[in-house]
């Protein structure tokens, strides 16, 4: 197990994981509203950022295709982030 | 961060920063990823004039095969992530092995999301149903498309994997092929809690 999770990408997939179970777990129990959107939008984040760090391997990149990938996903989550809000009013 | 950030200047493989794969298919994912950026702000926005609408029929999709797909393709982005680690160390079998398991991964994806569509479908549901369902149906479709095109990649990276072709002297054409893999998997990643359980 030690072993395993010195590979970036086997730890990347075992968080991956566990944090997709926890976004069908919040769906489950109906989870909804400012809350339960922050927060799977929180994973979703930290989701996209793992595939781009650890699986794309931008971590070691040009400084210019990081803030590029991770931009996009800054944008994407304060879009619907916005939207969400706006939806809540 | 800054704390993290100037370890990260300060390493000694600061000087071997580089940009995996070809150049052009970065700006590739880039365009494709800025079309899905649209989607999403078009889904989102759309049901901030709609919520009710949208949570209504949001409840109709079946989050357990969303979940399940999205196992499937992280997993299979992780088989393809070893596959590019295979070719570096130089490891031939274990290059066609893993991108085949990462196929495979696609397959199951395909196969969960037509058992879906069929259900959606033969319920009776279309584009014109609603504006949720335009949604749903639009967007997924849109990814289902790219999965296909992904698995094509895959399987042209394994004939050229079983070759030779990729080692620890080129891995440029493989890092490509996964670099797109991965950014399907990316879009599901935002696309499933979007769709299938924010409310």
């Amino acid at each position: 197990m030690i072993d395993f999770l010195k590979n970036s990408a086997h730890r990347a997939w075992l968080v991956l994981m566990v944090a997709t179970g926890i976004t069908w777990y919040l769906g489950e129990v109906g989870a909804a509203g400012t809350g339960a959107i922050v927060a799977m939008l929180a994973i979703a984040f930290v989701k996209g950022r793992l595939v781009i760090l650890d699986f794309m391997e931008l971590r070691e990149a040009p400084l210019m295709w990081r803030v590029l990938l991770e931009g996009w996903l800054i944008l994407v989550s304060s879009l619907i982030l916005l939207a969400y809000w706006i939806s809540l009013k | 961060m800054p704390a993290m950030t100037s370890v990260a200047l300060t390493s000694p493989e600061a000087h071997t920063k580089r940009l995996p794969g070809d150049l052009a298919i970065w700006f590739f994912i880039l365009a494709e990823l800025l079309a899905f950026a649209v989607f999403f702000s078009a889904y989102a926005f759309a049901r901030a004039k709609n919520v009710e609408m949208f949570n209504l029929y949001q409840q109709t999709l079946d989050r357990n095969l969303g979940a399940l797909n999205t196992v499937l393709l992280i997993t299979g982005s992780w088989f393809v992530v070893l596959a590019v680690q295979a070719a570096h160390r130089g490891d031939q079998k274990a290059i066609s092995r893993n991108i085949l398991l990462g196929w495979l991964c696609g397959g199951g994806f395909l196969t969960v999301k037509i058992i879906e569509y069929a259900a959606k479908f033969g319920a009776g549901i279309s584009m014109s149903t609603n504006t949720f369902y335009m949604f749903y149906i639009s967007l997924t479709f849109f990814h289902f498309m790219h999965v296909i095109l992904g698995m094509v990649i895959l399987t042209i990276l394994w004939f050229q994997a079983r070759k030779g072709v990729y080692g620890s002297h080129d891995a440029n054409g493989l890092e490509s092929g996964a670099a797109y893999w991965h950014m399907v998997d990316l879009l599901w990643i935002v696309l499933f809690p979007l769709v299938y359980v924010m409310r």
